[in-house]
């Protein structure tokens, strides 16, 4: 058990090319971080420099009260899970979780005890004999659990570690994870490209964009409070919707680029008068209203059972403005809805659910 | 085949029949042979079926040898193809597989030239560069002295206080010269190098945070995943070592490092004397046996790494 303490932690290739751009992270004794961002943003090579994989070019990481900057994998105390398992495929699953512990010169008992814990604790009791090849893929990923947990790490890694399974078994392994790092109260970091798991998953999340942490916080904070343009749209599934637009000049409404005039919260726009601003908005807080200031032409309906899913062009419900079309915009409203394709239907969204981004530099006003 | 068409099916066992019939008979024919006394395979036609001499053939070849040619035994020359087969053999896995760990696994100036000059050489078979092959395993030194030659300094020896380096070492004669320059193999470490490249890095990796240093990750994990290749390569090159012909007629001249196959050659080439083709056959059936059982042997491991990802 440690804290881990990343501070403007940078990774240049040889090539030249930077992919980690000064990443300061503090992560609490038994916390369950989440890297998240799409393909190549750097999280995966975060993840790497703190296992050691990756040699780290500036800045430092620290295990514990250890700067491990300069330590071997191997002796820097922690346990890593990768996407394809990596289990040794000559090994039998007791000699795969075996193997890290006999390296270190553990007493043969103690690795017998210390196996025999984790097979019963990741239910592979009977399975200890197998060779990997021979397991399913959601019983693969345990051995590679098992691989970490005997080693008792002061930190768990995980490498995208449910990619390769099916919908089903990644939602049963998500659970099984999140279950296991409690009970065992170990410091983790978890890379994935799959917001829903992060979200579901993280005690805190850091969401990552060309090697920048765009924001650190809890699912909800990101929720609610997107930073910048790419979190809103990163967080949260169907995606955030924008709209290009501008502060009117008393400064109380929005002007989209279509013509519709938004209100804005009573306490005042947090930007001032003729400002350009990219508007965000989730699908789920855009509701249905006969005098809405929106008209929204419905083009394709998904039913969800619980949701139904429009996706559809918004317009001005005046008319004016430059006449444009807003773009494309997709409404989640809950329940069933027989909603027919070409139907109009009038859009409002409460003041206090619009998001306000710089329209240059897409951080939050 | 579901199709249904008897004439087909007749000519494709014709076929097949008149393969094993050309591959068998030369084989049956030979075998035989070997259990007939000499004037019987002088006469017209020749025997098909066994004869009775087998026991008093196998004997005479394995006890004392043919007398008129080398007098050797063939229970040496088959030993001397068997350290020669066998030194090739695990001499060239050996340095090939380390050669390929070396190339795939680790970062050092001039990586890429290496692999690149083991690859060039697959061009240069012992048979391409056989003369000045033949010269540097008359004296090993050759290299030096030559170089020292273009310094400047004559004579073959190095005189320093006290000790004087007679720079003349010659493995003409030996099992070191029958085997050392065959042993070199591009093929082998190119193999092994496309093996190791298939193999993924995050084993690799895991080994590292396992706590498996270079030696015992190549130990633990690699040796044993190309078991199948080393199987499959080992039958190849123990087939490739014992039918030498050309390199060990060059390099022996004692009759003590025959070979096998030089005994049969040297059988068959006899001046003024009909050859004594029951002898020469038993011989023949003799050299078989040994490539045959390791085929045997090792098939099932053979077939696997010719044909099995097993990852």
């Amino acid at each position: 058990m440690a804290e881990l303490q990343i501070s403007a932690v940078e990774k240049v290739y040889p090539n030249g090319f930077k992919a980690i751009h000064g990443i300061d992270l503090e992560v609490a004794d038994g916390e369950f971080i989440v890297l998240v961002g799409p393909s190549g943003c750097g999280k995966s090579t975060l993840l790497r420099m703190i296992a050691g994989l990756e040699t780290v070019t500036g800045g430092t990481i620290r295990i514990g009260d250890r700067i491990v900057n300069e330590l071997e994998p191997a002796d820097r105390d922690i346990a890593m899970v990768f996407q394809n398992y990596a289990l040794y495929p000559h090994m039998s699953v007791y000699q795969n979780m075996a193997y890290g512990l006999r390296n270190r010169g553990f007493p043969k008992d103690q690795i017998e005890q210390r196996v025999q814990k984790a097979a019963g604790i990741l239910q592979l009791d009977g399975l200890l004999d197998r060779r990997p090849r021979q397991l399913s893929g959601g019983q693969r990923q345990r051995v590679a659990m098992g691989r970490a947990i005997v080693r008792e790490p002061s930190a768990f890694l995980f490498d995208e570690p449910l990619s390769n399974l099916d919908a089903k078994l990644r939602v049963q392994m998500r659970v099984e994870i999140k279950q296991l790092q409690r009970r065992l109260g170990t410091t983790s970091v978890y890379v994935t490209h799959d917001q829903i798991e992060a979200m579901t998953m993280a005690d805190r999340l850091v969401v990552m964009n060309a090697g920048v942490a765009e924001q650190i916080g809890t699912p909800i904070e990101l929720y609610d409070r997107p930073s910048s343009v790419f979190v809103g749209g990163f967080i949260g599934s169907p995606a955030m919707n924008f709209l290009a637009g501008q502060v009117d000049t008393d400064g109380r409404h929005l002007l989209l680029g279509n013509g519709a005039r938004l209100a804005l919260p009573a306490d005042g726009a947090p930007a001032e008068p003729n400002r350009l601003v990219t508007i965000g908005v989730r699908p789920e807080h855009l509701a249905p209203a006969e005098d809405g200031p929106l008209r929204f032409e419905v083009e394709l309906v998904e039913h969800l059972g619980a949701d139904t899913l429009l996706y559809g062009e918004a317009s001005a419900a005046t008319g004016g403005g430059n006449g444009d079309k807003g773009g494309l915009v997709t409404v989640r409203l809950s329940g069933h809805h027989a909603l027919a394709m070409g139907t109009v239907l009038g859009l409002t969204a409460e003041p206090a659910q619009l998001h306000l981004f710089d329209a240059a530099t897409g951080r939050r006003l | 085949m579901v199709e249904n068409r008897p004439w087909l099916t007749v000519f494709s066992h014709f076929v097949l029949i008149l393969g094993i019939g050309v591959v068998a008979l030369p084989l049956w024919v030979t075998v035989v042979a070997s259990t007939h006394a000499g004037e019987d395979l002088l006469t017209s036609p020749i025997p098909m079926w066994f004869g009775d001499n087998m026991v008093d053939n196998y004997r005479q070849m394995l006890g004392s040898g043919m007398q008129h040619v080398s007098g050797q035994p063939l229970t040496l020359m088959m030993f001397n193809s068997l350290v020669m087969a066998l030194s090739i053999a695990i001499g060239k896995i050996a340095i090939s597989l380390i050669a390929a760990f070396a190339i795939c696994y680790f970062q050092f100036p001039l990586r890429m030239t290496c692999f690149w000059m083991i690859f060039i050489t697959l061009m240069l078979p012992v048979e391409v560069r056989i003369l000045p092959t033949y010269e540097v395993i008359a004296n090993v030194f050759t290299p030096l002295t030559k170089l020292l030659n273009l310094l400047g300094m004559e004579g073959t020896e190095i005189v320093l206080p006290g000790i004087t380096i007679d720079l003349d070492l010659s493995m003409l004669d030996s099992y070191a010269g029958l085997t050392l320059p065959l042993i070199a193999s591009a093929t082998a470490t190119f193999l092994f190098r496309q093996f190791f490249l298939t193999v993924p890095d995050e084993l690799t990796e895991a080994a590292r945070i396992d706590g498996a240093g270079p030696l015992k990750f190549f130990r633990d994990i690699l040796l044993p995943l190309s078991r199948t290749n080393i199987a499959a390569l080992f039958v190849i090159l123990f087939i490739y070592g014992w039918n030498q012909y050309l390199w060990p007629l060059l390099v022996t001249t004692d009759p003590a490092y025959v070979t096998i196959v030089m005994g049969i050659q040297s059988m068959v080439n006899v001046a003024d004397i009909e050859p004594q083709w029951n002898l020469v056959m038993t011989a023949a059936t003799l050299a078989m046996l040994p490539p045959v059982a390791i085929v045997i042997g090792m098939q099932r491991l053979f077939v696997k790494g010719l044909v099995e990802t097993e990852k």
